[in-house]
């Protein structure tokens, strides 16, 4: 196996499922000299990239109509997220530190313990618009069930207490940014959280479970600047209640959410 | 009960006289004055929704108009209105916790207002490049028009999230500056000395429809429509 040398141009096309972690590890395998085959194509130096591939949302375009027009996606997915992936490899292009790592360690080591730097509005916002899409799904809404459902019902009182905090949240976020139930790992409950910009989280080493893009241009062809429209629409038709449950149960695995059951000798 | 009304009142009237002194508009914008309390309106366009194309549509116009500045004119006068309850009962916390409601709100009363009066049509002198005391001042604070107006594009472009990119006067040192602030903070958010002269909405909201996501566009062609006139206006109250 030789050393690739893949053009940048080539992956960043849409619709190509490449997993980010799975390009990252192919990049960093060094061979020894006598393993290394020609190259078939070009014969510049093979500089290896570390960059990240843009992933598609797990379901087609027009799947989220009426709630999420194709029309919004194309343009929230195909340029908006496709821009943080192209500006997020031509900003390591030129960084010699920032090599090698996860989207996840990437975002983490950018924000720099709150003092970001300049590449982490793109990670962020590559990971953000990544974990938004999956948070969605078409004939979502609804309530979660059995476990979740409980955990919900623990640490707000009730769903409808739940559902009326996280629309208030996305409701008083002023300006741009992201509403978000989160696992926080250090009090062991659920929360809603609201964020700036390009902020997630898993800076603050917490597990988010949902979110919801409040930045305008999210929200704007489809709803204008009714954002209670598209807030409700979300929550009534969009949100995947099958992925927050999947991010909690995965998450139980790190956070002990019951009492621990000690036996009595 | 009575002397609380009238220090009230004082008050904000001092608060609202202040807030349009910084607006700089003899316009309508201050209304009615019931129960102690300034309250304020949405101003009207010196234009119609459709003059500024094809720089800003017409969509665009009566979107940002009738529904986001009114949206802040609303809340504001809601959020003035709970102050003054606390105020008046002595709530300290919530009137602390009014505080960003106030801010984020007047703030964009406040910008929008003078966003209006900072556009003006092709055919009424837009774009016209400044002439005079403001003219000179450019260029001798950034070379040229061109240098400027580049600036404040690529500040506007660099600019993440929402906010605004100014033309600002310091009044102390008698210099132009170029600042950017975040949401709907005003420009003196950023210094106590600091007139704004141009704003420039890079919120998606006030190019989303007609540009996308391609705000270089948007900040390319709104110069076309900008009143320098106006910005002259404002500059040589300032700096006679």
């Amino acid at each position: 196996m030789g050393s690739f040398s893949l053009h940048a141009s080539c992956l960043a096309k849409p619709k190509l499922p490449w997993s980010n972690d799975c390009f990252q590890n192919l990049n960093s395998l060094k061979l020894p000299a006598l393993q290394r085959r020609p190259k078939f194509h070009s014969r510049k130096a093979s500089k290896v990239l570390a960059f990240y591939g843009l992933k598609s949302p797990p379901y087609k375009l027009d799947a989220l109509e009426p709630y999420m027009s194709k029309r919004l996606l194309e343009t929230h997915w195909g340029e908006h997220h496709h821009g943080y992936v192209e500006g997020l490899n031509k900003q390591l292009e030129k960084s010699d530190i920032l090599y090698g790592h996860t989207l996840d360690e990437l975002v983490k080591v950018t924000y720099n313990n709150g003092n970001p730097l300049p590449e982490f509005n793109n990670a962020a916002q590559v990971w953000n618009h990544d974990f938004f899409w999956e948070s969605m799904q078409p004939g979502g809404g609804g309530m979660p069930e059995l476990g979740l459902l409980q955990q919900i019902e623990k640490d707000f009182g009730s769903f409808t207490n739940f559902k009326e905090k996280f629309i208030e949240a996305a409701l008083s976020l002023f300006g741009s940014g992201w509403v978000w139930l989160v696992l926080k790992r250090r009090e062991k409950r659920l929360e809603v959280v609201k964020t700036s910009n390009a902020v997630n989280p898993i800076v603050w080493d917490d597990i988010p479970l949902i979110s919801l893009d409040v930045w305008e241009h999210a929200y704007y062809q489809d709803y204008k600047n009714d954002r209670g429209k598209y807030v409700n629409a979300f929550m009534n038709h969009l949100v995947s209640w099958h992925v927050a449950t999947a991010r909690i149960i995965h998450a139980e695995a790190f956070v002990n959410l019951g009492e621990p059951n000690i036996p009595v000798a | 009960m009575a002397l609380r009304t009238i220090a009230s009142r004082k008050t904000l009237a001092a608060l609202g006289s202040g807030l349009r002194a910084q607006a700089r508009l003899a316009t309508a914008a201050a209304g009615a004055y019931s129960r102690g309390l300034v309250t304020f309106s949405l101003p009207d366009l010196p234009y119609d929704y459709g003059a500024l194309e094809p720089a800003i549509s017409a969509e665009i116009m009566q979107l940002h108009h009738q529904k986001h500045h009114q949206t802040y004119v609303t809340n504001y006068n809601k959020a003035v209105e709970q102050l003054v309850d606390a105020m008046a009962k002595g709530d300290a916390p919530a009137v602390a916790k009014l505080q960003s409601a106030i801010k984020f709100n007047g703030g964009g009363h406040i910008n929008h207002s003078l966003f209006w009066q900072n556009l003006t049509p092709i055919h009424e002198g837009g774009g016209e490049p400044p002439k005079g005391l403001l003219g000179w001042a450019i260029d001798t604070d950034f070379g040229s028009l061109e240098a400027l107006v580049q600036k404040m594009n690529a500040e506007g472009a660099a600019l993440q999230g929402s906010g605004w990119v100014w033309l600002g006067l310091d009044k102390d040192f008698k210099k132009l500056v170029v600042e950017t602030t975040a949401n709907q903070d005003p420009l003196v958010t950023k210094g106590a000395n600091l007139v704004p002269l141009i704003g420039i909405d890079v919120w998606e909201h006030a190019y989303y429809l007609q540009y996308k996501n391609v705000k270089p566009d948007y900040l390319k062609n709104i110069w076309k429509v900008i009143n320098w006139k106006y910005a002259s206006e404002l500059y040589e109250k300032e700096c006679p």
